[in-house]
């Protein structure tokens, strides 16, 4: 089962070798990984996306808790989280397709970000479904280079005192 | 006041009360080495070679209780203390290394001697560290000291570049640390230690399982007072030696792969398992899906990732052996609880008068677990430190010697390193002046650190290497002749190159050989008595193997050799069993 972890580290160098080390050597698979520094610029929170069952997870987040320079671990609630992607697609787009892809990322709320002679780039946010749907769409007319940021999410605000 | 940063990590070694460091030096280290030039009261201990250093910096700690402290150079200098690095963290030993590198503004540019042990050490410290600026020493240090000696010890590594230790600060030791991200959890939570009261106050097969973390919360005494009051039987595993005296009626011997057949037929049937300080590790547990079913489990360990790992837990605790042990003691008073374990003793005892450890003697050749026996015997009543190598020789030393002190026993317990025996008992001696220090070794593992004779030689330190010389790589042997077909494939060594008594007599040191039985008591006791380091070589039965034996993978109570049973329900006295079913 997927789990998106929020972890709240220490932004000092290595951390996210120490980090990303852990997972590999103990045998846990990271399906993706964003890091960035919070709102306190000391610390920087790492949403991590997990495929793993119960007892793995809970000793991911036992591991995790032993580095120093971890300071918490979340296991986000699916139902209670805020989770988005950024990606961008570079689609094959000759002058006479290019209205249909406009007409798809329309669809999709994203944005031409660069038009070539031969390609459109597109700036999509949202959650893994939607972007997933729209990339199916956009393979008919030929992905030439896609990138993602990774997800990063954050707990409702329903859950804050 | 003003001082560089080689001056301030010497004068944190001296708030730390540090007394003895090991190491080595080299070109960028040598700041450091400079400042550490004749200072009273701080021990510089030059080994041959940075691998013993790392190894007696962790004997050392685990005699003493303190942290062990390495310094060397960068590059091959740091990278050598890997192994005794990877040692300590899987036997849970406090230990600060530092090491030397290359200046800051060639870091990363493979300049000479530059290697990337933060890097390389990630997956084996329990933290490490880059002073990149000398004012953040003092800080460093601190932090250091404290997180390889509290929580689950472990060590730490400092790298410390030569430009950084020759930078200027202004020095003053922090008397408080701030570490948002490591609080260790001391005191269990009360409710869990009073239904692990509960349990052991109803249980009728009870058996505490207790391993290293006892002694490293120096929790032997309150570990007794537990086991007298309730009369619970204990097993202590290979690291956790020492932490129940080995000659009290309540011991019921190691678990595991070679550990006594009672012991595992104890595990077996236990209805309440009460692991303390252990991490069900494979050696221990054989096949996990046939340990120790029948019973509950209490864990209690001040490592949360410890607990559950292996083996899923009725009733997990958190928290420091000591204060939880004590806890529990304490719910069993308030409770008014009986020791209900006279009938389950009876069993044990039973199980442990028909299959004692066992070998077969001979009059012409001499049997390596006779050497142990001998070897207890001569020291009996005498404060000893054990030291093993890896291999048979620390088999044997298990099954036969019998450690009765917390700190007294030192074996290389996770990671199997041979080569550690020898370094070890050096850290031992300086650990323990007034102990006689013995290393049980064999001629394979002697040979990885027999340089470091030099250092026991040249410090003085009477160290005494007993060494079962088999002429093999004796376990590697064993498990050819058990699962290879005998095909005895790059375990061979011949028993007399090198000559061990030359070997001891090239540096300095006293060596003699015995033969025959007729001939070893009087090697060991002239090695004994010799005012100096000794090495006897032993010439014992070459293929002579450590039984029993668990299979690998197999069930513990399924164990190969020594005195014939099958699995444990062949194995029950059903009439005084019935007793206990009753």
């Amino acid at each position: 089962m997927k789990h998106t972890l929020s972890v709240l580290v220490e932004n000092k160098p290595g951390v996210l070798t120490r980090v990303a080390s852990l997972f590999a050597r103990r045998g846990f698979n990271i399906d993706s990984l964003a890091v960035g520094t919070t709102e306190n610029p000391t610390i920087s929170r790492m949403t991590i996306v997990v495929n793993a069952e119960e007892t793995a997870l809970e000793q991911i987040t036992k591991q995790l808790y032993k580095l120093i320079n971890v300071l918490k671990v979340q296991d986000l609630d699916p139902g209670d989280m805020i989770d988005r992607e950024l990606v961008l697609y570079k689609v094959s787009a000759l002058p006479e397709r290019r209205h249909e892809i406009i007409e798809i990322a329309n669809v999709f709320r994203a944005k031409i970000v660069d038009v070539g002679r031969a390609s459109l780039t597109i700036e999509a946010t949202g959650t893994g479904d939607k972007l997933a749907a729209m990339e199916d769409l956009l393979k008919a007319y030929g992905i030439k280079e896609l990138a993602r940021t990774g997800k990063i999410a954050l707990a409702r605000g329903s859950r804050d005192a | 006041m003003r001082v560089t940063g080689a001056e301030a990590i010497v004068k944190s070694l001296q708030a730390e009360g540090v007394e003895v460091v090991f190491g080595y030096p080299g070109g960028v280290v040598l700041p450091l080495f400079d400042a550490l030039y004749e200072v009273e009261g701080l021990r510089v201990v030059l080994t041959r070679h940075e691998q013993g250093a790392a190894h007696a910096a962790d004997a050392y700690a685990r005699v003493t209780g303190k942290p062990g402290v390495v310094i060397v150079t960068s590059g091959p200098g740091a990278a050598n203390t890997v192994t005794g690095i990877a040692n300590a963290y899987m036997d849970s030993v406090p230990m600060v290394v530092i090491t030397g590198q290359v200046a800051t503004h060639v870091l990363g540019t493979d300049a000479f001697q530059e290697t990337d042990i933060t890097g390389i050490t990630i997956p084996i410290t329990k933290h490490n560290y880059l002073a990149d600026d000398a004012e953040d020493i003092p800080q460093i240090m601190a932090e250091a000291f404290h997180i390889a000696s509290t929580g689950r010890p472990g060590p730490v590594l400092i790298d410390l570049p030569v430009d950084v230790s020759r930078g200027e600060l202004n020095f003053k030791y922090p008397e408080r640390l701030s570490l948002p991200g490591y609080k260790p959890t001391v005191k269990g939570h009360a409710k869990q230690v009073h239904q692990a009261a509960a349990l052991i106050a109803k249980a009728r097969k009870p058996l505490l399982y207790v391993g290293g973390g006892v002694l490293a919360s120096n929790a032997a005494r309150e570990l007794k007072e537990l086991a007298e009051l309730m009369q619970l039987p204990v097993v202590t595993t290979l690291m956790g030696k020492g932490a129940f005296p080995e000659d009290h009626h309540l011991f019921v011997g190691m678990p595991g792969m070679h550990g006594g057949k009672f012991t595992n037929y104890a595990i077996t049937e236990t209805d309440l398992l009460l692991a303390v300080g252990v991490r069900f590790d494979d050696r221990v547990t054989g096949k996990l899906a046939t340990f120790a079913t029948k019973a509950k489990i209490v864990h209690v360990d001040i490592d949360p990732a410890e607990i559950g790992k292996n083996r899923s837990v009725d009733v997990p605790i958190v928290g420091d052996a000591r204060t939880v042990i004590s806890g529990m003691t304490a719910e069993l008073r308030k409770m008014g609880a009986e020791p209900r374990t006279d009938a389950w003793m009876r069993v044990i005892d039973d199980w442990r008068a028909r299959y004692p450890f066992h070998y077969h003697t001979s009059d012409s050749a001499i049997m390596p677990q006779h050497v142990v026996e001998r070897v207890r015997e001569l020291t009996k009543g005498k404060p000893t430190v054990l030291t093993t190598e890896v291999g048979q020789n620390q088999m044997w030393a298990c099954q036969y010697l019998r450690i009765t002190e917390p700190r007294t026993w030192v074996s290389s317990g996770g990671l199997g390193t041979m080569g550690f025996g020898l370094p070890a008992a050096i850290g031992a001696q300086l650990g323990r002046p007034e102990h006689m220090v013995i290393d049980i070794a064999g001629d394979g593992s002697i040979q990885m650190n027999s340089q470091e004779l030099a250092t026991a030689a040249i410090n003085k330190l009477p160290v005494k290497v007993v060494i079962l010389n088999n002429g093999y790589l004796g376990m590697v042997r064993q498990w050819q002749e058990l699962f290879y077909d005998r095909r005895y494939s790059s375990s061979t060594l011949p028993q007399d190159c090198p000559d061990f008594v030359k070997l001891a007599e090239a540096y300095g040191c006293f060596g003699i050989r015995a033969t025959t039985p007729a001939e070893l008591d009087d090697a060991l006791v002239a090695a004994f008595a010799y005012d100096g380091p000794a090495i006897v070589d032993v010439r014992v039965e070459r293929e002579e193997n450590v039984f029993p034996m668990v299979a690998p993978g197999g069930s513990i109570d399924e164990m190969l050799g020594g005195i014939p049973g099958g699995s444990v329900s062949d194995m029950l006295d059903e009439e005084l069993f019935e007793e206990v079913w009753e």
